[in-house]
Protein backbone atom coordinates (compact mmCIF):
# COMPACT_ATOMS: atom_id res chain seq x y z
CA UNK A 1 0.00 0.00 0.00
CA UNK A 2 1.28 3.88 -0.73
CA UNK A 3 -0.68 6.38 0.75
CA UNK A 4 -0.20 10.34 -0.55
CA UNK A 5 -0.60 12.71 2.32
CA UNK A 6 -1.60 16.19 0.83
CA UNK A 7 1.19 16.64 -1.41
CA UNK A 8 1.71 19.74 -2.83
CA UNK A 9 4.49 20.47 -5.76
CA UNK A 10 5.80 23.81 -6.87
CA UNK A 11 8.19 24.65 -9.51
CA UNK A 12 9.47 28.23 -9.32
CA UNK A 13 6.10 29.78 -8.95
CA UNK A 14 3.75 27.11 -11.06
CA UNK A 15 2.27 25.25 -8.85
CA UNK A 16 1.99 21.59 -10.02
CA UNK A 17 -0.20 19.77 -7.57
CA UNK A 18 -2.39 21.26 -5.51
CA UNK A 19 -2.80 18.91 -1.85
CA UNK A 20 -3.06 15.22 -3.31
CA UNK A 21 -4.45 12.94 -1.09
CA UNK A 22 -4.97 9.22 -2.12
CA UNK A 23 -4.34 5.48 -0.97
CA UNK A 24 -2.93 2.98 -3.43
CA UNK A 25 -3.80 -0.54 -2.56
CA UNK A 26 -1.70 -3.34 -2.50
CA UNK A 27 -2.01 -6.63 -5.69
CA UNK A 28 -4.39 -3.85 -7.86
CA UNK A 29 -3.38 -1.75 -10.53
CA UNK A 30 -4.15 1.64 -9.26
CA UNK A 31 -4.41 4.12 -12.15
CA UNK A 32 -3.86 8.40 -12.20
CA UNK A 33 -5.31 9.69 -15.15
CA UNK A 34 -5.75 12.94 -16.48
CA UNK A 35 -4.97 14.78 -19.93
CA UNK A 36 -1.02 15.99 -20.39
CA UNK A 37 0.31 18.38 -18.16
CA UNK A 38 -2.16 17.31 -15.34
CA UNK A 39 0.58 16.25 -12.92
CA UNK A 40 0.65 12.69 -13.67
CA UNK A 41 4.53 12.56 -14.28
CA UNK A 42 5.31 14.82 -11.52
CA UNK A 43 3.25 12.84 -8.48
CA UNK A 44 4.72 9.30 -9.81
CA UNK A 45 8.01 10.83 -9.62
CA UNK A 46 7.29 12.37 -6.12
CA UNK A 47 5.67 9.01 -4.78
CA UNK A 48 8.68 6.99 -6.25
CA UNK A 49 10.76 9.55 -4.40
CA UNK A 50 12.86 11.09 -7.58
CA UNK A 51 11.04 14.50 -6.28
CA UNK A 52 10.67 15.93 -3.00
CA UNK A 53 7.31 17.37 -2.36
CA UNK A 54 7.06 21.19 -1.40
CA UNK A 55 4.42 19.73 0.73
CA UNK A 56 2.81 16.42 2.34
CA UNK A 57 3.88 13.04 2.91
CA UNK A 58 4.39 9.34 1.19
CA UNK A 59 3.71 6.55 3.03
CA UNK A 60 5.08 3.43 2.28
CA UNK A 61 2.78 0.67 4.00
CA UNK A 62 3.69 2.69 7.64
CA UNK A 63 7.12 3.76 6.62
CA UNK A 64 7.39 7.83 6.11
CA UNK A 65 9.01 7.94 2.94
CA UNK A 66 9.93 11.80 2.64
CA UNK A 67 10.90 12.13 5.87
CA UNK A 68 13.80 8.83 5.65
CA UNK A 69 17.77 9.09 5.78
CA UNK A 70 19.36 7.70 2.58
CA UNK A 71 19.81 4.11 3.87
CA UNK A 72 16.63 3.75 4.11
CA UNK A 73 15.40 5.49 0.84
CA UNK A 74 17.65 3.15 -0.73
CA UNK A 75 16.07 -0.09 1.49
CA UNK A 76 12.89 1.22 -0.28
CA UNK A 77 13.74 1.34 -3.61
CA UNK A 78 15.45 -2.29 -3.59
CA UNK A 79 11.34 -3.10 -3.39
CA UNK A 80 10.70 -0.37 -6.29
CA UNK A 81 10.26 -0.87 -9.89
CA UNK A 82 9.65 1.60 -12.30
CA UNK A 83 9.23 1.92 -16.16
CA UNK A 84 10.01 4.83 -17.67
CA UNK A 85 7.69 6.53 -20.51
CA UNK A 86 10.62 6.57 -22.82
CA UNK A 87 11.67 3.68 -21.42
CA UNK A 88 15.26 4.03 -20.17
CA UNK A 89 17.00 1.28 -21.29
CA UNK A 90 20.61 1.63 -21.03
CA UNK A 91 21.10 2.07 -25.12
CA UNK A 92 25.09 1.12 -25.14
CA UNK A 93 23.96 -2.57 -22.98
CA UNK A 94 22.04 -5.14 -24.96
CA UNK A 95 19.28 -6.79 -23.65
CA UNK A 96 20.44 -8.95 -21.11
CA UNK A 97 22.91 -6.73 -20.23
CA UNK A 98 20.16 -4.01 -19.08
CA UNK A 99 17.81 -6.76 -17.35
CA UNK A 100 21.20 -8.24 -15.77
CA UNK A 101 22.28 -4.84 -14.28
CA UNK A 102 20.05 -4.97 -11.10
CA UNK A 103 21.35 -7.99 -10.45
CA UNK A 104 25.13 -7.31 -11.19
CA UNK A 105 24.57 -4.26 -8.98
CA UNK A 106 22.65 -5.84 -5.82
CA UNK A 107 22.56 -9.55 -5.55
CA UNK A 108 25.17 -12.11 -4.61
CA UNK A 109 23.75 -14.45 -7.53
CA UNK A 110 25.59 -16.58 -9.79
CA UNK A 111 26.35 -15.91 -13.27
CA UNK A 112 24.14 -19.13 -14.16
CA UNK A 113 21.36 -17.96 -11.73
CA UNK A 114 21.30 -14.44 -13.39
CA UNK A 115 21.47 -15.84 -17.11
CA UNK A 116 18.61 -18.16 -15.67
CA UNK A 117 16.59 -15.23 -14.08
CA UNK A 118 17.02 -12.90 -17.47
CA UNK A 119 15.49 -16.18 -19.63
CA UNK A 120 12.65 -16.19 -17.46
CA UNK A 121 11.81 -12.75 -17.33
CA UNK A 122 12.15 -12.24 -20.38
CA UNK A 123 9.71 -15.44 -21.11
CA UNK A 124 7.46 -13.99 -19.22
CA UNK A 125 7.36 -10.69 -21.15
CA UNK A 126 7.17 -13.26 -24.03
CA UNK A 127 10.01 -11.85 -25.31
CA UNK A 128 12.70 -15.08 -25.38
CA UNK A 129 15.16 -15.36 -27.58
CA UNK A 130 15.86 -11.31 -27.96
CA UNK A 131 18.88 -11.24 -25.43
CA UNK A 132 21.68 -10.37 -27.43
CA UNK A 133 20.17 -7.11 -29.49
CA UNK A 134 20.46 -3.62 -28.51
CA UNK A 135 17.14 -1.83 -27.41
CA UNK A 136 17.49 0.18 -30.67
CA UNK A 137 17.33 -2.95 -32.85
CA UNK A 138 13.72 -3.94 -31.42
CA UNK A 139 10.03 -2.29 -31.60
CA UNK A 140 9.02 0.31 -29.41
CA UNK A 141 6.25 -2.17 -28.45
CA UNK A 142 9.39 -4.72 -27.49
CA UNK A 143 11.53 -2.34 -25.68
CA UNK A 144 8.46 -1.63 -23.15
CA UNK A 145 8.46 -5.09 -22.62
CA UNK A 146 12.05 -5.43 -21.83
CA UNK A 147 11.33 -2.35 -19.48
CA UNK A 148 9.00 -4.36 -17.61
CA UNK A 149 11.44 -7.30 -17.79
CA UNK A 150 14.11 -4.87 -16.61
CA UNK A 151 11.43 -3.35 -13.53
CA UNK A 152 10.24 -6.99 -12.54
CA UNK A 153 13.69 -8.72 -12.24
CA UNK A 154 14.33 -8.03 -8.55
CA UNK A 155 10.67 -9.25 -7.60
CA UNK A 156 9.40 -5.66 -6.56
CA UNK A 157 6.53 -5.08 -4.45
CA UNK A 158 5.94 -1.88 -5.85
CA UNK A 159 5.64 -1.11 -9.78
CA UNK A 160 5.70 2.37 -11.46
CA UNK A 161 4.79 2.41 -14.78
CA UNK A 162 4.74 6.03 -16.40
CA UNK A 163 2.89 5.82 -19.69
CA UNK A 164 3.01 2.38 -20.29
CA UNK A 165 1.11 2.52 -23.85
CA UNK A 166 2.25 6.17 -25.40
CA UNK A 167 3.64 5.76 -28.72
CA UNK A 168 2.15 2.23 -29.35
CA UNK A 169 -0.84 1.11 -31.52
CA UNK A 170 -4.00 -0.11 -29.67
CA UNK A 171 -3.55 -3.30 -30.17
CA UNK A 172 -0.38 -3.38 -28.60
CA UNK A 173 -1.51 -1.28 -25.83
CA UNK A 174 -3.72 -3.95 -24.60
CA UNK A 175 -1.04 -6.39 -24.49
CA UNK A 176 1.03 -4.49 -22.67
CA UNK A 177 -1.87 -3.56 -20.08
CA UNK A 178 -2.88 -7.25 -19.61
CA UNK A 179 1.02 -7.93 -19.15
CA UNK A 180 1.23 -5.58 -16.11
CA UNK A 181 -1.77 -6.45 -14.90
CA UNK A 182 -1.30 -9.93 -14.55
CA UNK A 183 2.03 -9.52 -13.32
CA UNK A 184 0.31 -7.15 -10.57
CA UNK A 185 -1.99 -10.15 -9.74
CA UNK A 186 0.90 -12.94 -9.67
CA UNK A 187 3.20 -11.30 -7.69
CA UNK A 188 0.72 -9.57 -5.73
CA UNK A 189 2.16 -6.20 -6.23
CA UNK A 190 1.07 -2.40 -5.53
CA UNK A 191 1.09 -1.18 -9.71
CA UNK A 192 0.72 2.59 -9.87
CA UNK A 193 0.06 3.51 -13.85
CA UNK A 194 -0.17 7.04 -15.56
CA UNK A 195 -1.58 6.58 -18.54
CA UNK A 196 -4.20 9.00 -20.67
CA UNK A 197 -5.66 6.01 -22.70
CA UNK A 198 -9.46 5.72 -21.95
CA UNK A 199 -8.41 1.94 -23.07
CA UNK A 200 -6.78 1.03 -20.25
CA UNK A 201 -8.91 3.07 -17.97
CA UNK A 202 -11.75 0.54 -18.92
CA UNK A 203 -9.37 -2.53 -19.30
CA UNK A 204 -7.22 -2.78 -16.30
CA UNK A 205 -8.60 0.33 -13.73
CA UNK A 206 -9.28 -1.50 -10.55
CA UNK A 207 -8.37 1.52 -8.70
CA UNK A 208 -8.57 5.23 -10.40
CA UNK A 209 -8.05 8.70 -9.79
CA UNK A 210 -8.36 11.61 -11.98
CA UNK A 211 -5.87 14.70 -11.66
CA UNK A 212 -6.85 17.90 -13.50
CA UNK A 213 -4.83 20.55 -12.84
CA UNK A 214 -2.99 19.08 -10.32
CA UNK A 215 -6.24 18.43 -8.24
CA UNK A 216 -7.96 15.35 -7.42
CA UNK A 217 -11.11 15.37 -9.39
CA UNK A 218 -12.60 12.14 -9.09
CA UNK A 219 -11.87 8.10 -8.14
CA UNK A 220 -13.37 5.06 -8.39
CA UNK A 221 -12.98 2.09 -10.59
CA UNK A 222 -13.73 0.76 -13.94
CA UNK A 223 -17.38 0.15 -13.65
CA UNK A 224 -18.06 3.60 -11.94
CA UNK A 225 -16.44 5.35 -15.11
CA UNK A 226 -19.37 5.33 -17.43
CA UNK A 227 -21.82 6.55 -14.85
CA UNK A 228 -20.31 9.35 -13.51
CA UNK A 229 -22.33 12.03 -13.12
CA UNK A 230 -18.81 14.03 -12.34
CA UNK A 231 -18.43 16.94 -14.86
CA UNK A 232 -14.56 16.51 -15.09
CA UNK A 233 -14.55 13.09 -15.60
CA UNK A 234 -17.27 13.28 -18.22
CA UNK A 235 -14.98 15.84 -19.70
CA UNK A 236 -12.05 13.65 -20.33
CA UNK A 237 -13.60 10.53 -21.25
CA UNK A 238 -15.63 12.04 -23.50
CA UNK A 239 -12.51 14.25 -24.93
CA UNK A 240 -13.25 12.63 -27.93
CA UNK A 241 -16.93 13.43 -29.70
CA UNK A 242 -17.30 10.32 -31.79
CA UNK A 243 -16.74 8.12 -28.41
CA UNK A 244 -19.20 10.58 -27.12
CA UNK A 245 -22.16 10.25 -29.82
CA UNK A 246 -21.53 6.53 -29.57
CA UNK A 247 -22.29 6.23 -25.93
CA UNK A 248 -25.46 8.73 -26.39
CA UNK A 249 -26.53 5.88 -29.30
CA UNK A 250 -25.82 2.89 -27.51
CA UNK A 251 -27.85 4.83 -24.41
CA UNK A 252 -31.10 5.24 -26.77
CA UNK A 253 -30.70 1.66 -27.90
CA UNK A 254 -32.04 2.28 -31.34
CA UNK A 255 -30.49 1.20 -34.94
CA UNK A 256 -31.29 4.52 -36.07
CA UNK A 257 -29.64 6.52 -33.93
CA UNK A 258 -26.37 4.13 -34.46
CA UNK A 259 -26.77 5.12 -38.93
CA UNK A 260 -27.04 8.65 -38.38
CA UNK A 261 -23.42 8.74 -36.51
CA UNK B 1 24.24 35.63 -12.86
CA UNK B 2 27.08 36.33 -10.30
CA UNK B 3 25.03 34.17 -8.15
CA UNK B 4 24.31 31.25 -10.13
CA UNK B 5 28.51 30.99 -10.23
CA UNK B 6 27.80 31.37 -6.82
CA UNK B 7 25.18 28.57 -6.07
CA UNK B 8 26.06 26.18 -8.65
CA UNK B 9 29.47 26.19 -6.74
CA UNK B 10 27.61 25.61 -3.37
CA UNK B 11 25.91 23.03 -5.15
CA UNK B 12 29.27 21.36 -6.29
CA UNK B 13 30.76 21.53 -3.29
CA UNK B 14 27.60 19.79 -1.69
CA UNK B 15 27.26 16.90 -4.50
CA UNK B 16 30.68 15.92 -3.39
CA UNK B 17 29.58 13.79 -0.40
CA UNK B 18 27.66 12.03 -2.93
CA UNK B 19 29.91 11.19 -5.36
CA UNK B 20 32.29 9.92 -2.27
CA UNK B 21 29.51 7.70 -0.72
CA UNK B 22 31.03 3.87 -0.50
CA UNK B 23 29.43 1.60 -3.22
CA UNK B 24 27.24 -0.80 -3.61
CA UNK B 25 28.98 -3.05 -5.56
CA UNK B 26 32.78 -2.82 -5.68
CA UNK B 27 33.13 -5.32 -8.36
CA UNK B 28 30.60 -3.48 -10.68
CA UNK B 29 32.62 0.00 -9.33
CA UNK B 30 36.20 -1.59 -10.40
CA UNK B 31 34.79 -2.88 -13.90
CA UNK B 32 33.41 0.89 -14.92
CA UNK B 33 37.31 1.93 -13.40
CA UNK B 34 39.05 -0.14 -15.99
CA UNK B 35 36.35 0.63 -18.78
CA UNK B 36 37.48 4.47 -17.97
CA UNK B 37 41.29 4.21 -17.51
CA UNK B 38 40.86 2.32 -20.64
CA UNK B 39 39.10 5.29 -22.40
CA UNK B 40 40.73 8.40 -21.36
CA UNK B 41 44.51 6.47 -21.59
CA UNK B 42 43.75 4.78 -24.72
CA UNK B 43 41.24 6.52 -26.15
CA UNK B 44 43.57 9.98 -25.77
CA UNK B 45 46.39 8.78 -26.69
CA UNK B 46 47.05 9.06 -30.33
CA UNK B 47 45.77 13.27 -30.66
CA UNK B 48 48.37 13.48 -27.29
CA UNK B 49 51.23 12.38 -28.74
CA UNK B 50 50.64 14.27 -31.85
CA UNK B 51 50.12 17.38 -29.61
CA UNK B 52 53.41 16.32 -27.52
CA UNK B 53 55.92 15.70 -31.01
CA UNK B 54 55.03 18.98 -32.49
CA UNK B 55 54.87 21.16 -29.27
CA UNK B 56 58.87 19.84 -28.74
CA UNK B 57 59.73 20.41 -32.81
CA UNK B 58 58.02 23.78 -32.55
CA UNK B 59 59.60 24.63 -29.06
CA UNK B 60 63.22 23.04 -30.54
CA UNK B 61 63.27 25.32 -33.95
CA UNK B 62 61.73 28.71 -32.04
CA UNK B 63 64.27 28.60 -29.30
CA UNK B 64 67.19 27.88 -32.14
CA UNK B 65 65.53 30.73 -34.01
CA UNK B 66 66.08 33.16 -31.04
CA UNK B 67 69.19 32.17 -29.89
CA UNK B 68 71.50 31.94 -33.13
CA UNK B 69 73.64 34.14 -33.34
CA UNK B 70 74.14 34.90 -29.52
CA UNK B 71 76.59 33.69 -27.08
CA UNK B 72 74.23 30.52 -25.61
CA UNK B 73 75.36 27.42 -26.45
CA UNK B 74 73.83 25.14 -28.55
CA UNK B 75 72.96 22.44 -25.76
CA UNK B 76 71.22 24.96 -23.62
CA UNK B 77 68.36 24.31 -26.01
CA UNK B 78 67.76 20.25 -24.84
CA UNK B 79 67.75 21.65 -21.40
CA UNK B 80 65.40 24.54 -22.46
CA UNK B 81 62.95 21.57 -24.15
CA UNK B 82 63.27 19.40 -21.44
CA UNK B 83 62.32 21.38 -18.75
CA UNK B 84 59.39 23.41 -20.76
CA UNK B 85 57.86 20.22 -21.03
CA UNK B 86 58.02 18.68 -17.99
CA UNK B 87 56.96 22.15 -16.02
CA UNK B 88 54.65 23.80 -18.52
CA UNK B 89 53.56 22.20 -21.94
CA UNK B 90 53.27 18.71 -21.14
CA UNK B 91 50.90 18.67 -18.20
CA UNK B 92 48.74 21.96 -19.25
CA UNK B 93 48.86 21.32 -23.09
CA UNK B 94 47.56 17.82 -22.61
CA UNK B 95 45.30 18.45 -20.12
CA UNK B 96 43.61 21.58 -21.91
CA UNK B 97 43.45 19.56 -25.19
CA UNK B 98 41.75 16.48 -22.45
CA UNK B 99 39.20 19.01 -21.29
CA UNK B 100 38.27 19.15 -24.54
CA UNK B 101 38.18 15.53 -25.91
CA UNK B 102 37.42 13.97 -22.12
CA UNK B 103 35.64 16.41 -20.54
CA UNK B 104 33.33 16.85 -23.65
CA UNK B 105 32.62 13.32 -23.82
CA UNK B 106 31.92 12.90 -19.98
CA UNK B 107 29.58 15.78 -19.58
CA UNK B 108 27.83 14.84 -23.21
CA UNK B 109 27.48 10.84 -21.84
CA UNK B 110 26.27 11.96 -18.64
CA UNK B 111 24.04 14.54 -19.74
CA UNK B 112 22.46 12.60 -22.48
CA UNK B 113 21.85 9.54 -19.46
CA UNK B 114 20.15 12.26 -17.62
CA UNK B 115 17.88 13.53 -20.26
CA UNK B 116 16.95 9.69 -21.54
CA UNK B 117 16.15 9.12 -17.64
CA UNK B 118 19.26 6.87 -17.33
CA UNK B 119 19.90 8.38 -14.04
CA UNK B 120 16.43 8.19 -12.84
CA UNK B 121 16.49 4.74 -13.89
CA UNK B 122 19.31 3.78 -11.94
CA UNK B 123 17.93 6.39 -8.82
CA UNK B 124 14.78 3.66 -8.57
CA UNK B 125 17.03 0.93 -8.88
CA UNK B 126 18.67 1.91 -5.57
CA UNK B 127 22.09 2.85 -6.62
CA UNK B 128 23.79 6.19 -6.02
CA UNK B 129 24.66 7.39 -9.47
CA UNK B 130 26.91 10.46 -8.18
CA UNK B 131 28.74 8.24 -7.20
CA UNK B 132 28.66 5.24 -9.61
CA UNK B 133 28.87 7.67 -12.65
CA UNK B 134 31.60 9.84 -11.23
CA UNK B 135 33.81 8.27 -8.53
CA UNK B 136 35.55 5.35 -10.92
CA UNK B 137 35.77 8.51 -13.66
CA UNK B 138 37.79 10.77 -10.76
CA UNK B 139 39.85 7.58 -9.98
CA UNK B 140 41.06 6.48 -13.43
CA UNK B 141 41.60 10.02 -14.44
CA UNK B 142 43.70 11.09 -11.32
CA UNK B 143 45.87 7.90 -12.49
CA UNK B 144 45.54 7.41 -16.00
CA UNK B 145 46.34 11.31 -17.07
CA UNK B 146 50.03 11.54 -15.71
CA UNK B 147 50.79 8.43 -17.29
CA UNK B 148 49.78 10.36 -20.25
CA UNK B 149 51.39 13.82 -19.33
CA UNK B 150 54.39 11.68 -18.92
CA UNK B 151 54.30 9.94 -21.92
CA UNK B 152 53.40 13.43 -23.78
CA UNK B 153 56.95 15.15 -22.23
CA UNK B 154 59.03 12.21 -23.35
CA UNK B 155 57.49 12.42 -26.75
CA UNK B 156 57.69 16.29 -26.78
CA UNK B 157 61.55 15.60 -26.52
CA UNK B 158 61.62 13.14 -28.91
CA UNK B 159 60.01 15.71 -31.07
CA UNK B 160 62.52 18.25 -30.43
CA UNK B 161 65.45 15.71 -31.47
CA UNK B 162 63.51 14.81 -34.81
CA UNK B 163 63.00 18.30 -35.55
CA UNK B 164 67.15 19.45 -34.71
CA UNK B 165 69.58 16.91 -35.38
CA UNK B 166 68.57 15.50 -38.44
CA UNK B 167 67.99 19.18 -39.79
CA UNK B 168 71.97 19.77 -38.40
CA UNK B 169 70.46 22.57 -35.80
CA UNK B 170 73.07 21.02 -33.89
CA UNK B 171 74.42 17.75 -33.20
CA UNK B 172 72.38 14.99 -31.15
CA UNK B 173 75.44 15.19 -28.54
CA UNK B 174 74.81 18.72 -27.85
CA UNK B 175 71.12 17.71 -27.44
CA UNK B 176 71.71 15.12 -25.71
CA UNK B 177 74.00 17.14 -23.01
CA UNK B 178 71.37 19.43 -22.75
CA UNK B 179 68.87 16.66 -21.73
CA UNK B 180 71.22 15.80 -19.14
CA UNK B 181 72.04 19.40 -17.45
CA UNK B 182 71.17 21.18 -14.69
CA UNK B 183 68.22 18.77 -13.84
CA UNK B 184 65.92 18.74 -10.66
CA UNK B 185 64.16 16.33 -9.93
CA UNK B 186 61.42 18.20 -7.67
CA UNK B 187 60.31 19.43 -11.51
CA UNK B 188 59.09 16.21 -11.99
CA UNK B 189 57.19 16.17 -9.05
CA UNK B 190 55.76 19.46 -10.34
CA UNK B 191 54.26 18.00 -13.26
CA UNK B 192 52.84 15.10 -11.20
CA UNK B 193 50.96 17.60 -8.88
CA UNK B 194 49.55 19.42 -11.80
CA UNK B 195 48.48 16.37 -13.96
CA UNK B 196 46.85 15.29 -10.90
CA UNK B 197 45.19 18.37 -10.35
CA UNK B 198 43.92 19.07 -13.83
CA UNK B 199 42.86 15.90 -14.04
CA UNK B 200 40.44 16.25 -10.95
CA UNK B 201 39.67 19.30 -11.95
CA UNK B 202 38.10 18.32 -15.78
CA UNK B 203 36.56 15.26 -14.45
CA UNK B 204 34.66 16.75 -11.88
CA UNK B 205 33.69 20.03 -13.49
CA UNK B 206 32.76 17.89 -17.06
CA UNK B 207 30.69 15.19 -14.74
CA UNK B 208 28.97 18.19 -13.16
CA UNK B 209 28.07 19.97 -15.96
CA UNK B 210 26.51 17.00 -17.58
CA UNK B 211 24.75 15.20 -14.36
CA UNK B 212 22.73 18.60 -13.71
CA UNK B 213 21.81 19.31 -17.37
CA UNK B 214 18.30 20.41 -17.91
CA UNK B 215 16.22 20.39 -21.34
CA UNK B 216 16.88 19.41 -24.45
CA UNK B 217 19.99 18.70 -26.45
CA UNK B 218 20.50 22.42 -27.07
CA UNK B 219 21.35 22.41 -23.55
CA UNK B 220 23.70 19.30 -23.68
CA UNK B 221 25.39 20.91 -25.98
CA UNK B 222 25.55 24.26 -24.03
CA UNK B 223 26.85 21.74 -21.27
CA UNK B 224 28.74 19.87 -23.12
CA UNK B 225 30.75 23.39 -24.05
CA UNK B 226 30.57 25.28 -21.10
CA UNK B 227 32.45 21.82 -19.34
CA UNK B 228 35.01 22.77 -21.57
CA UNK B 229 35.45 26.19 -20.87
CA UNK B 230 34.69 25.85 -17.09
CA UNK B 231 37.68 22.89 -17.17
CA UNK B 232 40.04 25.17 -19.09
CA UNK B 233 39.17 28.63 -16.96
CA UNK B 234 40.32 26.32 -13.63
CA UNK B 235 42.85 24.61 -15.19
CA UNK B 236 45.00 27.81 -16.25
CA UNK B 237 44.34 29.43 -12.70
CA UNK B 238 45.39 25.74 -11.00
CA UNK B 239 48.29 25.84 -12.97
CA UNK B 240 49.09 29.06 -11.61
CA UNK B 241 48.67 28.87 -8.19
CA UNK B 242 50.32 25.53 -8.27
CA UNK B 243 53.23 27.16 -10.29
CA UNK B 244 53.52 30.40 -7.32
CA UNK B 245 53.03 26.97 -4.51
CA UNK B 246 55.96 25.03 -5.61
CA UNK B 247 58.28 27.81 -6.51
CA UNK B 248 58.28 29.73 -3.66
N1 LIG C 1 11.29 19.25 -13.54
C1 LIG C 1 10.34 20.17 -13.76
N2 LIG C 1 10.62 21.47 -13.58
C2 LIG C 1 9.66 22.42 -13.78
N3 LIG C 1 8.40 22.16 -14.17
C3 LIG C 1 8.05 20.87 -14.36
C4 LIG C 1 8.99 19.81 -14.17
N4 LIG C 1 8.37 18.65 -14.43
C5 LIG C 1 7.10 18.96 -14.78
N5 LIG C 1 6.89 20.30 -14.74
C6 LIG C 1 5.63 20.98 -15.02
O1 LIG C 1 4.60 20.32 -14.34
C7 LIG C 1 3.43 20.26 -15.10
C8 LIG C 1 2.89 18.84 -15.11
O2 LIG C 1 3.78 18.01 -15.82
P1 LIG C 1 3.64 16.44 -15.91
O3 LIG C 1 3.49 15.87 -14.56
O4 LIG C 1 4.77 15.97 -16.73
O5 LIG C 1 2.30 16.25 -16.73
P2 LIG C 1 1.66 14.89 -17.24
O6 LIG C 1 0.36 14.79 -16.51
O7 LIG C 1 1.45 15.07 -18.70
O8 LIG C 1 2.60 13.80 -16.93
C9 LIG C 1 3.78 20.75 -16.49
O9 LIG C 1 3.20 22.02 -16.66
C10 LIG C 1 5.27 20.86 -16.48
O10 LIG C 1 5.67 22.01 -17.17
MG1 LIG D 1 3.72 12.51 -18.19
Amino acid sequence: MIRAEGIFKQFGDQEVLKGVDFTFESGKTNLIIGRSGAGKTVLLKILVGLFPPTQGRVWFNDIDYTNLDKKGILAIRKKVGMLFQGNALFDSMTIEENIRFPMDMFTPMTSLEKQMRVDEVLERVSLSGVNLKYPSEISGGMQKRVGIARAIVLKPKYLFCDEPNSGLDPKTSITIDELISDITNEEDITTIINTHDMNSVMEIGENIILLEAGRLAWKGNKEQVLGTVNKELDAFIFASPFLKKLVEAAKNNGKNSLENL
Amino acid sequence: MKLRYLSDLGKFVLWQKEVFRKPENWGMYYKELIRQMYDIGIGSLPIVLLIAVFLGAVTVVQFYYQMEGTLIPPYYIGYIVRDMMIIELAPMVTCLVLAGNVGSTMAAEIGGMRQKEHIDAMEIMGLNTSSYLIMPKLIAAAYVVPLLVCVAAIVGIIGGYLASVPADLFTQAEYVQGLRAFFIPFNVVMMLVKSVTFAIILVSVSCFQGYFVKGGSIELGAASTRAVVYSDILILLADYFIVVLLTQ
